[in-house]
């Protein structure tokens, strides 16, 4: 449903010509599946985010193409949605104003509008909290204020730019079973941007590791656990211990 | 046996909150006292003065009840407020609206640039006597004058506001497939207007002045005419009445701004309480 084709991103100092370009991403070609849970996993300057904003439509890339159900796409679409690294909240809404942000921007009348976005922060658990401003709420929360304002939307592809980045470590994991929960719950294609192996074979289907200068994919791992991943401890299981074994040596050699 | 709560343990271990008794926990008991001592003196040692040169309060005090009896003060505040209010409307109008457009748009900011730093450089006042020569002595040339003073820091500060807008804002607008439009009204202004209400602020006071300016300089009506009136009749106690009208004016405006400062941009003040 996704199909990325020979992506390549070059990015050029705009106030100093006598630098050179950085490529960004060079010939990057991978598809996804409907429904499937992708992670981008690479170290610092792989690209990955670079990646994922050409997706989301923020950036344009230089060469090669991004096809959705078989449409090019070159600018953000009511298809994708995106969920920022630092969550980007508009600081001056409540939780319940932010979620309505994507719907109102889509001109759905206010008690519409309301009544989903009461509906997608029940999901996310943060009933009672409408009317609280992001400051007011910790960063794990503050995320699943932009989680439910990007599923508002109904979106048929969840991209998530180091979703959980910004917050601490056992949040994190508690997000992330919430998010494969959600997820399950849905139909929703999900690409997730990541540089933490446990968590990008915590939540996917498939792998792609990337590597840096030229950004550029590695290789795919299948990641073949079985589901649901939070009954139980996954991360007990052997094969849990080898795949991140095996995706440790792809990324170091 | 359940955790016992703060109060619990607050009266277990014997604390509880110290009163406040000491002097400087009244303030306004202290600045009440310092204003009332400086009348008296000044009572005192204007009672002794020329009273060319000099009156006292108690002088001020019925001066003003006569002024307020025969209808003039409240007559000419009008008029002067009247100016003010359109002087200044049409500063935060044009500040605003220009001030997100050169925040924008780098074109409309290297089109209007060199203007509009030119004007802000020149001293206001220094206009004063040609603005004059064009527009008489009314009511225009005086709520040109206000604009003039008050415009550039809302200008100034919508600008910088604008540009202060986290680029990721933006972006989450494009995100969710805002309008430039939209963008602009529910990204960017909201977010520069905390920026917008101190330029707001600043401009009250230059408005202020911009206003007695004007009056001062065309002397035909409002509160600054009725100063050089009386300045030049000797009744200093009546100069003395629109001088105190002009800071109650300019405390009431301030306040005014800062409540509405407050109000409007209520979501920062609370983030910076939470620091």
């Amino acid at each position: 449903m996704l199909e990325v084709r020979q992506l390549s991103k070059v990015f050029f100092e705009q106030n100093d010509p006598s630098k050179p370009g950085l490529v960004a991403l060079y010939d990057v070609s991978f598809s996804v599946r409907k429904n499937e849970f992708v992670c981008l996993l690479g170290p610092s300057g792989c690209g990955k985010t670079t990646l994922i904003r050409v997706i989301a439509g923020l950036i344009q890339a230089d060469r090669g193409e991004i096809r959705v159900d078989g449409k090019p796409v070159t600018a953000p679409g009511r298809d994708r949605c995106m969920v920022f690294q630092q969550f980007g909240l508009l600081p001056w809404r409540t939780v319940l104003g932010n979620v309505e942000f994507g719907l109102e921007i889509d001109g759905i009348p206010r008690e519409q509008r309301r009544e989903i976005s009461r509906r997608y922060l029940e999901l996310v658990g943060l009933h009672g909290f409408e009317n609280y401003y992001p400051h007011q709420i910790s960063g794990g929360m503050q995320q699943r204020v932009g989680i439910a304002r990007a599923l508002s939307k109904e979106p048929d592809i969840l991209l998530m730019d180091e979703p959980f980045g910004a917050v601490d470590a056992q949040t994190r994991e508690q997000l992330q079973e919430e998010l494969l929960k959600i997820w399950s719950k849905t139909d929703t294609t999900v690409i997730f941007v990541t540089h933490s192996i446990d968590e990008s074979v915590y939540l996917s289907d498939r792998v792609i590791v990337m590597q840096s200068r030229p950004g550029r994919i590695k290789e795919e791992v299948r990641v073949e656990l079985p589901r649901p991943r939070w009954e139980g401890d996954v991360k007990a299981d052997p094969r849990f211990a080898e795949l991140r074994a095996r995706i440790r040596e792809s990324l170091r050699g | 046996m359940a955790t016992p709560t703060d109060e619990q343990i607050i009266d277990e271990l014997g604390l509880r909150r110290e009163r406040a008794r000491s002097i400087y926990d009244h303030p306004n008991l202290i600045r009440a006292a310092s204003v009332l001592c400086f009348l008296a003196l000044w009572e005192v040692y204007g009672r002794r003065s020329d009273p060319l040169l000099l009156t006292y309060p108690t002088a001020v005090f019925w001066a003003a009840i006569q002024l307020i009896r025969t209808g003039e003060l409240l007559r000419q505040a009008a008029v002067s407020l009247a100016t003010l209010g359109v002087g200044f409307g049409v500063s935060i109008a044009l500040g605003v609206g220009l001030g997100l457009l050169t925040g924008r748009s780098r074109v409309a900011e290297a089109v209007l640039d060199p203007h509009l730093n030119a004007l802000y450089a020149t001293p206001q006042v220094a206009l004063t006597p040609l603005l004059m020569m064009w527009l008489g002595l009314g009511f225009a040339v005086k709520v040109v004058i206000i604009f003039l003073f008050a415009f550039f820091p809302i200008l100034i500060n919508t600008t910088s506001g604008v540009k202060n807008v986290s680029a990721s804002l933006v972006e989450v607008g494009h995100a969710y497939l805002a309008s430039e439009r939209q963008i602009l009204f529910k990204v960017v202004f909201p977010a520069a207007l905390p920026f917008i209400m101190a330029g707001i602020r600043l401009a009250v006071g230059r408005a202020l002045v911009g206003m007695v300016v004007a009056e001062l300089f065309t002397a035909i009506t409002g509160l600054g005419a009725m100063l050089t009136l009386y300045g030049n009749l000797f009744e200093t106690a009546k100069m003395f009445v629109v001088i105190v009208v002009f800071g109650l004016l300019g405390v009431g405006l301030i306040r005014a701004t800062q409540a509405l400062e407050t109000r409007m941009a209520r979501w920062k003040e609370t983030e910076r309480a939470n620091r």
